[in-house]
Order: C-alpha cells, then structure tokens, then sequence
C-alpha cells in the first residue's frame, strides 16, 4: 500500500495494525504490517495522534489538543512524516 | 546526542529491542559466537516457562523480540512457542543458521503473521564463510535460501557478521541479498563469547572500518541493528539511535532465564537479574541496580578531551570489557586510534586481563575433528 501525502485538513487516524506504547518523552510507536518503529517525541504529540481519529480533520485535532497555534507547523511536520511512513491513514481507508 | 537519545540513555518503560535466546544448543561451533552455544543448558525455561515470559512481554507491550541462540529451531517447542508470541502480539524475528530451515518448515513460517527471519552467512564464497561457520555451511545456508524463496516467504534478511575476511565483499552480499529480494543486514564484530579470543586477529582494520562506513553512508537501507554507532565519529552519523543500549534501550534473557545488559556481555558483571526472581523480567528490566546504573549519565573517561565523544559515546561497552579495557576507555576500534594505543598501553604495562565468559556451552572439540583453522586465511 502507498501511503498518501498528509494533508491537515482531512481526517487521519492510526493505521489498525499501529500499535502506541507510552514511554517519558512522549510514545513509542510500532507498525505491525511494514514493522516500522517511530517514536512520539513528546506527550503532547501522542495526545494529539491518539485524538486523530475523532476529528474531522487534523487541524480540527489540533484546536482540540488545545495546540498552541505556533507550533501547528512543527506537529504537522511530525504527522507528515507518521503519514508518510503509512502509521496514520485517511480515515476512510481500508 | 539528542535531547531523544538523552532521553532514552535514562530508560524506557520496556525495551526497545529485546534479545531472548531459546537455547544454548547449536549444530555449530561458529569462531565469532557471542554466546559460546553448542550444548544445551539443562536448566533452561520449559515451554511454560517461556509462554510466561511471552505473557510478560504482551502486558509490557514489548513490540517484537528479536530470538537467538544457539540455534532456535532445535527446540522442539520451537513453533509452538512462536505461534503462542504472535498470539499475543508479540512479533517474532529470529535468527537462525538455516540448518532446519527445510521446503516444509519454510512453507509453514511463510504461512505465519508477524515472524521475520534473518540468515546467518559469514561469507560470499565457501571458504571464506566455512572458515567462520565450519566445513559445509556455505551450501547449506544457500540451500535454506532457496526453501524460504520457493515457499514464498517474502522478504527475510540476510545477516553478515563483519570481519577482516569478509568486509570487502559488502558488494556482493548486496548483489546477493537483492537475487533472493532479502534485506541485507550487517553487523559489528565484537570479542564475546568464543570471539573474545578470535577477535583479534579477525576484527576489521582501521582501513576497512572507514570503508565500510562510507558505504554505509550511501546505503541507508542496509539494516545495521545500530551497532557501528562507534564510526559516527568519522562526521556525518549513521542511521540509527548511535548510543549504547545496553540495559537502556535493549537487554538479554537468556535460554535459563538470566537478564543481561546486552546480547554481547554474557558475564556476571553485566547480569542483572533473573526471569525467575519475583516480578519477573519487567521487575528486573525497571528497577535491577545494574539497569539503573547503567541508565545514569556516564563518565566520558579518557574520551572527554576528544570532539566526537558526543557522536560515538565512547563506543561498545561490551568490546571495551573483553578487550581488558575499562569501561571508560576509547572502544578498540575507535576512528581515530585511540583505542589500539590504549590496548597497547595495556600490553606495554604487562599485558591485558581479559576476562573470559561466565558461560560456556562450546562443545569439547573432540580429537581428530576437522576445524578449519583461521590463520589458514
């Protein structure tokens, strides 16, 4: 499967096959399917990432977490990449 | 370091990466063996035992565990409990030297979710990989090759312990590795287990490390388990967490249940507990006093003045110890030599005390058996 550009404002979510532990600085994050391992550097990353699938959009998930709006780009940052390494999925994708 | 790596160095709720090995016995006597495997312990964990460790392991979410030896597959609970750990979803890589790696068993570990296998080949030719791995090998690894391919495994990996014989075939494990679509693998040399005694001779030279770096570079995709961490003291850092895990990110359980720092220090100095103990491997692994020591900051020792402390660490705690080294001293293999003059200080004071294994499970090498002897190279 080829994972899909991040876009802010549609809705993600994790891949089913992700799994998120907690650790100090933030999560660890496992992909069962490509068994790639990522980390969440810092809490409120995982706060983020684990609110994703009950948003209608990224940047609804953002507000949400209550992110402050100047660090919206460096988030988005990390979410591009969780996308690009198939972690996070559209939320209408199989 | 970064503040992650920094964070890290103090500890995780669960390891990263865990090394479980299933048993002591092996079919072969490889030079290089980290845990000096042949025959089996007789204490080691019954099938119960080890499906309660696996138990352990879901409930600390410990992702996958990367199982070793001696060799895997001649435990004849071997499938039994790989199926229990994908069960629980833990994920199973295991290592192995192919030799019960049969068109059967192949077809059945393709038929299973969540199991990964890596390849032991120590060479690209037959008497470079014989010379490590014992007469035979080579052809037998080859044929196991061909049973995961025709049973459609899909992608496994093909693991190559780097020495001074073999690290300038790099290119043709590459091209070798991409004949049968595996990933190539590669990993750092260290004195443990019987190779506390062939490492010497064995290890890559300063020349060939700085090499190998510099392919390594240009190939991110060739895995590495982040163990050349210490030639990121050269400039740009390879791909990885380029730190010592040990007891941090990573440990061992062994095939008796003990939990050591790492795969690479099977000596009482580094054992932190046991399976066995109350609590279990999580109370070991959050709390032994060894793992709590060995996540505080360390002491850059003789390597404070040096630049590049902070990109190397210091280098491998285990290579430093066999080697007679203290564990603030330059890693042998250091960049820029300052290891090779610390051992021959050590030479020059009358000589390095080398510790030997706590654990031996060699087989006596009995008379008139064929090994092939090293220096022959």
């Amino acid at each position: 499967m080829t994972a899909v550009a991040f876009d802010a404002d549609r809705p993600w979510r994790l891949h089913e096959r992700v799994a998120l532990r907690p650790e100090p600085f933030g999560a660890l994050v496992y992909h069962y399917g490509n068994r790639r391992l990522t980390f969440l550097r810092s809490p409120d990353l995982v706060t983020l990432v684990e609110s994703l699938n009950n948003q209608p959009s990224a940047r609804a998930a953002f507000d949400a977490a209550g992110i402050d709006a100047k660090r919206w780009p460096s988030f988005e940052k990390a979410l591009t990449s969780l996308a690009a390494g198939d972690f996070l999925v559209l939320e209408n994708a199989a | 370091m970064t503040a992650l790596t920094d964070q890290l160095a103090e500890g995780l709720n669960s390891p990263i990466c865990l090394t479980w090995e299933w048993t002591y016995a092996c079919d072969l006597a490889c030079v290089h063996c980290l845990s000096s495997s042949g025959r089996r312990d007789p204490n080691e964990l019954s099938t119960e035992q080890m499906k309660a460790v696996v138990d352990q392991l879901a409930e600390m979410q410990v992702f996958y565990v990367n199982i070793g030896g001696g060799e895997p597959m001649l435990r004849p609970d071997f499938f039994e409990i790989v199926e229990y750990c994908v069960e629980k979803g833990v994920g199973v890589k295991f290592s192995t030297n192919g030799g019960r790696i049969t068109a059967e068993t192949a077809k059945r570990l393709a038929s299973m979710d969540y199991v990964d296998i890596q390849i032991s080949l120590d060479g690209v030719d037959e008497i470079t990989n014989d010379a490590v791995r014992g007469e035979g090998t080579y052809a037998r690894v080859r044929t196991a090759m061909n049973h995961l391919r025709d049973a459609d495994f899909g992608q496994f990996k093909l693991s190559v312990v780097m020495t001074r014989e073999n690290v300038e075939q790099v290119d043709a494990y590459e091209a070798l590795a991409a004949e049968y679509g595996a990933e190539l693998r590669l990993t750092r040399f260290r004195p443990s287990g019987r190779g506390i005694d062939t490492w010497h001779e064995l290890h890559p030279t300063q020349a060939q490390q700085i090499e190998l770096y510099n392919w390594l570079l240009a190939r991110p995709q060739v895995l590495t388990g982040d163990s050349f961490f210490h030639l990121s003291a050269l400039g740009e850092p390879l791909p990885g967490l380029n730190l010592c895990g040990a007891g941090r990110v990573v440990c061992l359980i062994d095939p008796v249940g003990d939990v050591y720092a790492c795969p690479f220090v099977l000596h009482d100095n580094f054992k932190a507990g046991s399976i066995h103990g109350e609590g279990g491997f999580a109370a070991v692994w959050r709390s032994s006093d060894l793992f709590t020591e060995l996540r505080e900051p360390t002491n850059p020792g003789a390597c404070g003045s040096c630049g590049s402390y902070d990109a190397c660490g210091g280098g491998c705690m285990a290579t430093k110890f066999f080697t007679g080294l203290p564990l603030d001293a330059p890693d042998p293999e250091c960049v820029f030599g300052h290891g090779e003059t610390a051992l021959a200080e050590l030479e020059a004071n009358g000589g390095a005390i080398r510790p030997t294994v706590s654990v031996d499970h060699s087989k006596p090498v009995g008379v008139g058996k064929k090994r092939i002897p090293v220096s022959i190279l």
